[in-house]
């Protein structure tokens, strides 16, 4: 009668896209943003083709972090303000299960799209093809790791009222790790030389914030809850 | 001694709400086919009473136990019984009456389309199962939110304000629900500024300020 742990998790990963697919325009914001953003450098600098290859890791990867951060804060907010999160904190399963959930489905509408959509933007900015590759995986694991991150401040920030300055205040410089890697890895994978290194780094840090972060959010999310 | 294993107890239960002592030495028993009324002047602590019953919020001094033992200790056994409504509805708009039962149902125990559709209807909102929850009224959504409880098969109710927005048709009901519940072996706390019209032994707690 009881139900397990995946199936919680998967229950609760549907109920999340079901939501996400009701609303497209919350869905498309952070991806259109994204292509904006990075249209906007090559018009506002008028660069050379080669100097903007120089400049593309950082402009795509400080665009891919912003855009990130646009949707985190709903991530546990519209259920705390409509009370569906005491309802989820009271179902019996561990709070732990509900908060993996949620941020993984929300990795899967924010940071994976970003990493689909990041070719067209990529080819934009002038990047070769052969970077593809590197860009997208080094895209992968740092929108993941941003999406923990960002659930360890969502979960602070959740009781407050116009908590989202202050969650990228929290975010930011947490994420700064990522950027130096992960636009390390992608300018490297330009020049063509090897950016495994840069990468270990990235997968590191995904694994260790995979790791900690969901104690971590859970602790913050039960501290705002009472 | 023996009884006192039975059912829900709080013994003494002190909270402060900043300077405020909202709850001071609070204390109360409720047994299988129990209901116990809950009512005092608004910021009383009713429903802060609720949130620590529900172990929402811990208690600064008291203790909760769940059959015994304190509810942290059997966390999940003890939510797996018990059954919560705020005073919001606490439905998803974008979500179908149906999908919203499902969703909060489904992480409690198994349960199937028909079971919830049957609780819809009988809470009176069958014909709503397909619409999305933010087109209901007020009323209505309480009432999904009554069907909720109800597909729980919970042995706790634990509801706050449970009348707000329904007719005089949906209060009725509310206290047959109820009624049914006490009689199959459940027990209910109700926090209510109504008078209780249920055909059962009521119990009254009135918290005052």
């Amino acid at each position: 009668m009881n139900v397990g742990l995946l199936e919680a998790f998967a229950l609760i990963v549907r109920r999340e896209l079901c939501l996400s697919f009701r609303r497209p325009d919350q869905l498309l914001q952070p991806l259109v943003f994204f292509l904006i953003v990075t249209t906007l450098f090559p018009l506002g600098l008028n660069l050379q083709l080669s100097l903007l290859r120089d400049m593309s890791p950082g402009v795509l990867w400080v665009a891919a972090l912003l855009s990130s951060l646009l949707s985190l804060d709903s991530l546990f907010k519209s259920d705390a303000d409509d009370g569906t999160l005491e309802q989820l904190a009271l179902c019996g399963q561990d709070l732990t299960v509900i908060v993996v959930a949620k941020t993984f489905a929300h990795w899967l509408v924010s940071g994976a799209a970003l990493v689909l959509v990041s070719p067209v933007v990529g080819t934009a900015l002038g990047i070769p093809t052969e970077a593809f590759l590197t860009m997208m995986l080094s895209l992968t694991l740092g929108t993941l790791t941003l999406s923990w991150l960002g659930a360890i401040g969502a979960g602070l920030t959740v009781g407050l009222k116009r908590g989202n300055v202050l969650l990228s205040l929290i975010v930011l410089p947490l994420a700064m790790p990522l950027l130096i890697f992960g636009a390390g890895a992608t300018d490297r994978a330009i020049s063509g030389t090897s950016s495994a290194g840069a990468l270990y780094f990235l997968a590191a840090l995904c694994v260790f914030t995979c790791t900690l972060a969901p104690f971590a959010a859970t602790t913050a999310l039960r501290i705002t809850l009472e | 001694m023996n009884t006192a294993a039975d059912g829900l107890s709080v013994e003494k239960v002190h909270v402060w709400r900043g300077d405020r002592h909202v709850l001071q030495g609070v204390s109360l028993e409720l047994r299988p086919r129990q209901l116990l009324h809950i009512s005092g002047p608004n910021g009383t602590g009713k429903t802060t009473l609720l949130r620590v019953v529900c172990g929402l919020l811990r208690p600064e001094q008291g203790r909760v136990s769940w059959h015994g033992q304190s509810i942290s200790s059997v966390r999940t056994e003890y939510q797996a019984a018990l059954a919560y409504a705020s005073h919001e509805p606490a439905l998803k708009g974008d979500l179908t009456a149906l999908e919203n039962l499902r969703f909060a149902v489904g992480l409690k125990r198994r349960v199937t389309a028909g079971e919830l559709r049957a609780s819809l209807e009988r809470t009176g909102v069958g014909a709503c199962a397909d619409l999305p929850a933010r087109v209901l009224s007020a009323g209505q959504r309480r009432r999904v939110a009554l069907a909720r409880i109800l597909a729980m098969q919970a042995t706790l109710w634990l509801l706050d304000e449970p009348f707000t927005n329904l007719d005089t048709a949906g209060t009725a009901l509310t206290g047959e629900l109820l009624h049914s519940h006490v009689q199959a072996g459940g027990a209910a706390l109700v926090v209510a500024h109504h008078t209780l019209e249920v055909d059962v032994d009521v119990r009254r707690l009135e918290l005052g300020p």
